[in-house]
């Protein structure tokens, strides 16, 4: 059934605010009922907040040689070490590094990648879906063959490729510092098509609306019209996207990093520590690994779980 | 072939029909009170603007409510048994053997997978103790009736391959079908250009005319009403407004909503000049004002509608629920 | 306001405004180029207006009436520019031909109200863009101003504009659109079947409201509907088309009580009016041909009782009034 009508105007009460609005929407009352939406929200919220404060949070910094006891290395996890008298939560590695402070660093660089990576290839991909879908005729065809030909292949091989070929071309030097942008771009680039496939899609189905041509007839150009008109209206699937794209983009990068092509271990990610801590793993040292991996999957399951949700939550009433 | 049990009682009865949908925000009565009978071989004819609940009266009649909706009081009667308080199983049987449906887009009422033959055959065969040739020389004579042209090659074709118009004729040959007793028609020619709409329409008259079928015909529009109905009920905001002869309601309006209405639609034999408007529009179902529905719209609203709800009250031949009429006024 | 017919039907001051000469405009409908070599089909082309031509006067309305497939929202979208003609053109006066008209001086008025004003957007912004678009006026507060004029004249309040658009029913919003093309003071407004969207008692509201402003701001419109009796009651001349023709143009009056074309008088003749209580009827036989393959000569032929060989072999031309061989005869 249709709507009826609204309250009569004139009475006018003032349009609530952007936020009373949102705890009246049904996507918040959809979030307020479903647990595992809170739990998985309480749990990406927490690993991130405890990764933006690892400075806070860790007892030492794990990547200043001065402050390591070598003393201190393969403690286990809640052992008093013989040595020193200290325990450490999560153990420590060979070189006494604290393995809960370096989990802490390494969640700090794989959020960063991730996120970072979905910015820039939510960005390319919603431009690049906007042009094609707005523009059409061979602008189109051109992004979408070039989409079709990426996802015929592994994101991670991608990423690998633009990695490599990067590598190449950086002198060796300055390699170690690129890395982190390198393998933002890799990243990045080997995820834009799904966000320029869904995009175009939308911007198909809104171009055709009335308020586009409206805005046609008025004489708006077409730059104005995609990013005034048609952008806000198509942002609603690029969220759901982001949001499950930033676990796969961290999984990518942890596992980038464990090929060991990714962060070098004086900047470890949890891709770069599982890599570490599996040389270890035999010996019995089974926290090296362990709590950088569990960390891993906690944080993926997490966000993606949330992402799914939003999925779910925002498809049968998009519009 | 036992029609009826009753043959002097009305072939649809329905009385106090309330329906609910519940919701987050509260419990909203999109049905409130909903009654009138429907006399056998007659045409009801049910309007209102969107969201009147025209639409949602022909569903609760049909049991075809979904949740959230649920029916919360009052009764419908077939024939003399009720019917709102069966089984799906039972329900579904009274659908298409009782009752047919045809729906404002036909493709809605069609299997896309079918042949339209073995559609109606199938009808047939579900509801009435024929062999499967029987009920074939069936399909084929209905489709005749309702004017498919060469219906023995267009027997045979999927409902894709028909024109609008032809889709709808098919539709109603297979509401037809099992030979009800009423026919619940909504928004059948919405669809459909102007002179499409007025084949279907003569079509749809001519043969419940012939059968001596009851007709539940809900539409927008007041034009289709006032050449196909014998009788007509305004809906507003859930409620009957007013029902009586179509002559009557059409010339004679005693609720004001009803009079705002015919008012309000452009005629084509003649010029009016400005068309009388009716202030606001209907109100959403969780802001249903207390007393009369229509009262902050009405240009004659006084105390009393604020206060009480008016029932449906006799005035000359219709009945309409309006102090007005209690008054001896007329709108 | 003067209200009352014979005000209404008195404007019009008799010079043309816009005018479209044979004007023209295909579709390529074919299946895509790959499909259609393997398969060796032929190109398909959809004729939506073959040749059109009529003249808008300037504080007129000048309707286009007819079913689906005859075309008239495609007019509707080359005369203000949406789409390229395919042939023939459109002027507007005092305007070189081929050339547009000043930016804002041609507005165009949607069928759905629910699509056309952007979801995310304010009221207020929704009505100020041609204004911005355009940067007149320049100064922002005299834009914000002008949106509360705008809104009081459709009948909302200035506090709408805080608003967004699912915050009003389908009448309120076809006000809002109705403000926004106002806002850059057009002369000429395109209106592509305003009021099919709505219920009756606020198409009653919004063709009200469009005649009172066309009377205060001395408007032209092109009004573009399926249904008669809303063409009757707001055109000073009405035009019938079929199949991407005209059939038929002449003042409404003239057009009701005199028509021409056997089009024409089986579309009047098939409206359900509330004058025709329980009236049964012979209706028009067949439905619209498919545009793509129209019938040979005049395309109404398979469907007209007055057809004889000629209408089979050859278009009728149009004559300033009709397109028929047969304009006028009585059915038989």
């Amino acid at each position: 059934m249709q709507n009826p009508s609204p309250t009569p105007t004139g009475e006018a009460a003032p349009s609530p605010s952007r936020w009373a609005r949102f705890l009246d929407s049904d996507l918040f009352f959809a979030f307020k009922t479903s647990p595992v939406a809170i739990a998985s929200f309480i749990l990406s919220v927490v690993m991130i907040a405890a990764a933006l404060l690892a400075p806070l949070l860790a007892t030492q910094d794990p990547f200043n040689p001065a402050v390591l006891n070598l003393m201190e290395g393969l403690t286990p996890p809640g052992v008093t070490n013989e040595f020193t008298n200290k325990s450490f939560l999560f153990g420590t590695d060979p070189q006494g590094r604290d393995m809960y402070s370096a989990v802490l660093y390494g969640t700090r660089v794989s959020l960063l990648v991730g996120a970072a990576s979905v910015v820039f290839s939510a960005g390319l991909g919603v431009v690049l879906g906007l042009m094609a879908g707005y523009l059409g005729g061979k602008t189109e065809a051109l992004i979408m063959r070039i989409a079709d030909i990426q996802l015929s292949f592994p994101a991670i091989l991608i990423a690998l490729l633009v990695f490599g070929v990067a590598r190449g071309i950086i002198p060796p030097a300055q390699q170690e510092e690129a890395t982190l942008i390198l393998l933002i771009l890799a990243i990045g680039l080997s995820n834009w098509a799904q966000y320029a496939r869904t995009v175009r899609g939308s911007t198909l189905i809104e171009k055709n609306k009335e308020y586009v041509q409206a805005a046609r007839v008025i004489g708006r150009s077409p730059f104005l019209i995609m990013l005034k008109h048609i952008l806000p209206n198509v942002m609603g699937p690029v969220t759901v996207i982001a949001t499950i794209n930033l676990a796969l983009a961290i999984i990518e990068e942890a596992t980038l990093s464990f090929l060991g092509v990714g962060m070098p271990p004086t900047q470890p990610s949890l891709g770069t520590l599982i890599r570490i801590g599996q040389q270890f793993l035999f010996s019995g040292e089974w926290w090296i690994l362990f709590f950088p991996a569990i960390t891993l999957i906690i944080l993926a399951l997490a966000i993606n779980l949330l992402g799914d949700w939003l999925r779910d939550a925002l498809n049968p009433r998009l519009q | 072939m036992t029609k009826n049990n009753n043959a002097s009682g009305p072939v649809l009865s329905v009385s106090d029909l309330s329906l609910e949908f519940v919701t987050r925000r509260g419990v909203l009565k999109a049905l409130d009170r909903v009654s009138f009978d429907i006399a056998r071989g007659e045409v009801l004819g049910v309007v209102g603007e969107s969201g009147a609940g025209k639409s949602l009266t022909g569903s609760a009649i049909i049991g075809l409510i979904e949740k959230p909706g649920r029916l919360s009081g009052g009764e419908v009667r077939l024939n003399g048994e009720r019917i709102d308080n069966l089984s799906p199983e039972a329900m579904r049987k009274i659908r298409g053997r009782k009752i047919g449906m045809i729906f404002q887009d036909p493709l809605t009422s069609l299997n896309p997978l079918f042949r339209v033959g073995d559609q109606i055959a199938e009808t047939v065969m579900a509801h009435m103790n024929v062999s499967r040739a029987e009920a074939r020389a069936r399909a084929l004579a209905l489709l005749t009736e309702v004017g498919i042209p060469a219906p023995e090659s267009r027997i045979d074709a999927y409902p894709h391959e028909f024109s609008g118009g032809m889709r709808q004729r098919v539709v109603i040959s297979l509401a037809l079908a099992a030979e009800p007793d009423l026919i619940i028609a909504d928004e059948p020619t919405t669809a459909l250009d102007v002179s499409v709409q007025a084949q279907i329409i003569t079509l749809l008259k001519r043969l419940c005319r012939e059968r001596g079928t009851s007709v539940m015909l809900i539409t927008h529009d007041m034009g289709v009403i006032a050449e196909t109905a014998d009788r007509v009920a305004v809906m507003y905001a859930g409620r009957v407004a007013e029902i009586g002869p179509v002559a009557d309601v059409i010339r004679n309006p005693q609720h004001p909503y009803a009079a705002g209405l015919m008012g309000a639609i452009p005629a084509l034999k003649k010029n009016v000049g400005r068309l009388a408007q009716i202030s606001g529009s209907m109100p959403r179902l969780n802001a249903i004002p207390p007393g009369c529905a229509f009262r902050p719209r009405c240009p004659k609203a006084f105390d009393r509608c604020a206060a009480e709800r008016p029932d449906l009250m006799q005035a000359g031949k219709s009945r309409a629920a309006c102090w007005l009429v209690d008054q001896g006024v007329p709108a | 306001m003067n209200s009352g017919m014979n005000a209404h039907m008195n404007s019009g001051s008799g010079e043309t405004l816009v005018a479209s000469r044979d004007l023209r405009r295909v579709f390529d409908v074919s299946s895509p180029w790959l499909e259609r070599v393997l398969s060796g089909e032929k190109k398909r082309l959809l004729r939506a207006v073959d040749g059109v031509s009529f003249e808008i006067r300037k504080g007129e309305t000048f309707a286009l009436v007819g079913e689906s497939g005859s075309g008239k929202s495609t007019v509707a979208k080359l005369v203000v520019g949406l789409l390229p003609p395919s042939g023939g053109d459109v002027t507007f006066e005092g305007i070189a031909k081929g050339r547009q008209p000043e930016a804002g001086s041609v507005q165009m008025i949607f069928q759905d109200p629910y699509a056309s004003l952007n979801p995310r957007w304010r009221v207020r912004d929704i009505i100020a863009e041609p204004m911005s678009a355009l940067n007149r006026p320049a100064d922002p507060a005299a834009r914000a101003a002008r949106v509360g004029e705008l809104l009081t004249l459709v009948g909302l309040s200035p506090l709408d504009g805080e608003k967004f658009p699912h915050q009003f029913s389908g009448g309120q919003r076809q006000r809002i659109a109705i403000a926004r093309a106002l806002s850059s003071e057009p002369a000429f407004i395109v209106c592509d079947e305003p009021t099919s969207a709505l219920d009756v008692s606020v198409q009653a509201q919004i063709l009200n409201l469009m005649r009172d402003l066309q009377e205060k701001l001395g408007l032209t419109y092109l009004f573009i509907s399926h249904n008669l009796a809303v063409v009757r009651h707001m055109a000073h001349r009405i035009g019938v088309m079929y199949l991407g023709r005209l059939v038929e143009v002449q003042e409404t009056e003239a057009l009701f009580e005199n028509p021409q074309h056997p089009y024409t008088r089986l579309l009047i003749d098939a409206v359900p009016d509330l004058a025709d209580i329980g009236r049964d009827r012979v209706p028009v036989q067949g439905e619209v041909p498919s545009p793509i393959n129209p019938p040979s000569g005049c395309t109404f032929h398979p469907r007209c009782p007055l057809v004889t060989d000629i209408c089979k072999a050859q278009a009728p031309a149009f004559d300033g009034r009709t397109a028929c061989h047969h304009a006028g005869k009585a059915f038989a």
